[in-house]
């Protein structure tokens, strides 16, 4: 597991609505369950309200960590859209950083109502690629679809993060914590969206060096 | 065991994962309380959403009170009958529930009570970032301050203790960061509840006489001073001669923490953290003080811990020689605004003169040269179908069309988004819960000094139960002149639609008779008006009318928050821009649904040069069909 190492600071970027909190939590607590430490910030209040949305997840051994981390010291960006993705990276970005994001954006209400323009998504994805040690883009949001629901992204996500193994993640480490915390049909479905984040990142995975 | 709610479970030893508020529910919980009262508000709100989950009739009431005020009474109440009781607020909820407070102090308390206030830094979810500390000071109650998610629990068993040791509420003091971050808390066994309440016939509490209990007050701060000196929550960590000691409290002290380990200075600085901040532990804060010359203060918002420390130092001439402290009055931490980890550590690498780069200076070129205008910013807007884009979109139109320029007065709530292009910057003041009826009152009484502008007061149902019925009965009673629109959307959707008297549901999920917001206006012999807002034409006339009337005019806006009714009802509509209807840019109406409207849910798209509808993200409230002037935009019954 090369790469780990502690406090480990993974940060969650979305928009308010994508479930992002939801999957921050569910990280942290697998990682307790694992026996780290965990703490998760999160940007909140009038956020959700269309605005982004980034949680902070810190992983340590024994001493908490401040639920904030440090600009500049992100260690893995899970995003949930790429302009997010590319913000976080501005702040917390470092030539060690990896990325993994959704490649499908959520337009700001500037640009739904035609006073803005979404920046160019190509070149969002390369800015991305070179900011990062390496870079992964998941069309997430299309496999959720495809699942019925968009809804399923931020679980396709974690897949992803799984699947890239930059963490000491498993399938099995999610499928402990979410039997616990929903319903059966709940739990298949998000087991599922999971399973396509692990497959859909062997396919996409763009190395860098 | 699946589903049962974690705070409830009796596991000492349980670890889980707990945001702040959570664990202040459940240090709550492990002390026994038996009343817990508050008004929603944001970082305030998840303790009493918490403790509603363990709430039981026979054991632990808990409700959402009117106001903060009401809230501290109630729980005064349960404490007066010798039961240990809770309220908790946001900053200005103290504000509210101050007058309350600063009698009740010199009143005394019987059972243990707590007062949990949650500032909100930088203000991300609240009008202003208040230090609320000052006030604990004012009112000579000891404050205690939450450095930590397992701080948030084990103190709040610790206030109850105190509480009933002085006699007195104990307020304890968290921010945002921590009340809505996550982190491990261990958990401590649960009591068995028992006891009955009863008020101790020959008892009272009063604030009389004024000067014995004002002495009492004194005096128990003065005990405390000694007392605090070994209080668990004050630790000092680092060398026993450091160059630098950082005095903390709040979210400050994990700030500190990473600061020191970033900058490898664990051998040079120490940290104090203080969990007992008013009054400040004499023994122990001097046996801080003697070990440095040096020190820089950490702390969430104003300069409480500077100012105590500078007043401190002055009060001890053993210990006056040479001593610096550093903190926002010094600049070496921004005068205003929620701190960061790199608040700290700015100070430090000026402080001590230390280098430190966070990332390499090639990457920082290559951060500006890759995603200069690749971000940019997402404005806040109301939800898609929401009831307040509508009623906003009418009292423009009723504004203009009236032409006399009119003012509106607004308030505290989702629809406080007014201000704003998704409320059409509709409204022009904003203060505190319930100022939009107080200022509109005064605004209405200057007609005979020559005012021609109207003026509309705009109030959400939880506000006015909250604060604005004493202003609206203000108004009448001195016959002021203005229309108070009421946007009635059956919730406290701000904050995460919490129930309030109108909405028939208690927080402990038992159904009561609502109480009807038009029933209390007619008591008054207001003039009423009770409408859908998503009937623009109507809306916009009705207001127009009320415009011209004199008197106070109360329109109430019934509908039902979007995200709530989605949830129950579903899409009412399926919607559909008919393309050939829609003349998009060509037309003279400029995109006038997509730029001017701003419903997410309608969206312009810019290939084929016309409005579409997102699906995904429209709940088919219908109401864009009614401002198309093309009527391209169709609707269907789903
Ligand atoms: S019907 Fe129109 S106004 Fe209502 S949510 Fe859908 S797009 Fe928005
Ligand atoms: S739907 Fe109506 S208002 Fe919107 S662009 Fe087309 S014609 Fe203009």
């Amino acid at each position: 597991m090369s790469g780990f190492k502690l406090p480990y600071n993974l940060i969650i970027a979305g928009v308010g609505g994508q479930g992002n909190v939801l999957i921050s939590q569910l990280i942290a607590r697998v990682f307790i369950r694992k026996g780290f430490t965990a703490v998760v910030g999160e940007t909140y209040g009038v956020s959700q309200r269309g605005g982004s949305v980034m949680s902070h997840v810190r992983i340590s051994r024994e001493r908490v960590s401040a639920p904030i981390i440090p600009k500049g010291h992100g260690d893995l960006i899970l995003g949930l859209e790429p302009m997010e993705s590319l913000r976080i990276l501005r702040d917390f970005g470092n030539p060690g950083i990896f990325t993994l994001t959704n490649t499908r954006p959520v337009e700001p209400i500037d640009v739904i109502s035609g006073n803005l323009a979404y920046p160019d998504l190509p070149a969002i994805m390369r800015a991305i690629e070179t900011l990062s040690n390496q870079a992964w883009f998941v069309p997430a949001s299309k496999l959720a679809l495809e699942m019925g629901n968009s809804l399923f992204t931020n679980m396709i996500m974690v897949g992803a993060l799984i699947g890239a193994g930059k963490l000491p993640l498993t399938e099995q480490n999610f499928v402990d914590i979410l039997h616990q915390y929903m319903p059966d049909k709940t739990f298949e479905d998000n087991l599922a969206a999971i399973r396509k984040g692990i497959a859909a990142i062997e396919k996409t995975s763009v190395e860098k060096r | 065991m699946k589903h049962a709610h974690p705070i409830t479970l009796n596991e000492p030893g349980r670890v889980e994962l707990l945001m702040g508020n959570e664990a202040i529910a459940r240090g709550a919980l492990e002390a026994g309380v038996r009343v817990a009262a508050a008004y929603p508000g944001n970082p305030s709100s998840e303790i009493i959403e918490t403790l509603a989950k363990a709430a039981d009739p026979a054991r632990l009431h808990v409700q959402w009170s009117v106001n903060e005020k009401v809230a501290l009474e109630v729980a005064a109440g349960a404490s007066f009958f010798g039961l240990r009781a809770l309220a908790a607020m946001k900053q200005n909820g103290l504000n509210v529930a101050y007058d309350f407070l600063t009698n009740l102090n010199l009143s005394g308390t019987g059972g243990g009570l707590v007062l949990i206030v949650c500032d909100d830094p930088g203000g991300i979810s609240s009008s202003n970032e208040q230090d609320t500390r000052y006030m604990a000071r004012l009112t000579d109650i000891p404050l205690l301050e939450v450095a930590g998610f397992e701080d948030a629990r084990d103190m709040i068993p610790y206030a109850f203790d105190l509480s009933e040791a002085i006699g007195s509420v104990v307020m304890v003091r968290s921010v945002t960061r921590i009340s809505h971050g996550r982190g491990p808390v261990r958990y401590g066994p649960l009591p068995e509840i028992s006891g009955t309440p009863r008020f101790v016939p020959g008892t009272t509490f009063v604030p009389f006489p004024i000067l014995t209990k004002h002495q009492k007050r004194h005096d128990a701060i003065k005990r405390l001073e000694r007392d605090f000196s070994d209080a668990p929550f004050n630790t000092y960590t680092g060398p026993d001669t450091p160059d630098l000691i950082i005095v903390t409290s709040g979210i400050g002290y994990l700030f500190s923490q990473e600061s020191l380990d970033l900058l490898n200075l664990n051998g040079r600085v120490g940290i104090a953290r203080l969990g007992t901040t008013w009054p400040l532990p004499e023994k122990w804060l001097s046996d801080i003080l003697a070990k440095s010359q040096r020190f820089l203060v950490v702390e969430e918002i104003d300069p409480f811990l500077e100012g105590n420390l500078n007043e401190f130092i002055g009060r001890h001439p053993s210990l006056q020689r040479g001593k610096r402290v550093f903190g926002r009055q010094t600049g070496h931490i921004p005068d205003v605004g929620g701190l960061t980890p790199e608040h700290p550590l700015a100070a430090l690498k000026t402080l001590l003169d230390i280098p430190y780069k966070t990332r390499p200076d090639s990457y920082e070129t290559l951060v500006e040269s890759e995603s200069a205008g690749l971000v940019i910013e997402r404005a806040l807007g109301f939800c898609p179908g929401c009831p307040h884009r509508a009623s906003f979109w009418s009292i423009k139109n009723a504004l203009a069309k009236d032409g006399r320029g009119g003012v509106v007065t607004g308030d505290i709530g989702c629809y406080a988004m007014s201000m704003w292009p998704s409320g059409y910057q509709v409204a022009k003041t904003l203060q505190a819960m319930g100022s939009g009826a107080g200022v509109a009152a005064g605004m209405g009484v200057l007609g005979p000094m020559g005012k021609t502008q109207p003026v509309v007061a705009v109030c959400g149902d939880s506000t006015f139960f909250h604060a604005a019925i004493p202003a609206l009965i203000n108004a009448r009673f001195n016959a002021s002149n203005f229309v108070m629109i009421i946007v009635d959307n059956s919730a406290t959707a701000m904050t995460g639609f919490q129930p309030h008297p109108g909405t028939g549901m208690t927080c402990m999920g038992q159904p009561v008779d609502p109480v009807e917001i038009s029933d209390i206006c007619h008591s008054l012999g207001v003039d009423v008006t009770i409408l859908d807002p998503f009937n623009l034409e109507e809306t916009e006339e009705t207001i127009l009318a009320a415009l011209r009337e004199k008197g106070i005019q109360v329109l109430i806006f019934k509908h039902m928050c979007a995200l709530i009714e989605f949830k129950k009802a579903g899409r009412h509509y399926v919607m559909r821009v008919d393309s050939k209807k829609c003349i998009g840019e060509a037309c003279g109406c400029d995109r006038y649904c997509t730029r001017v409207f701003r419903c997410p849910g309608l969206i312009w798209d810019p290939i084929s040069g016309k409005a579409r509808i997102d699906e995904a993200i429209c709940t088919g409230c219908g109401v864009c069909a009614d401002i198309c002037p093309e009527n391209a935009i169709t609707r269907e019954e789903a």
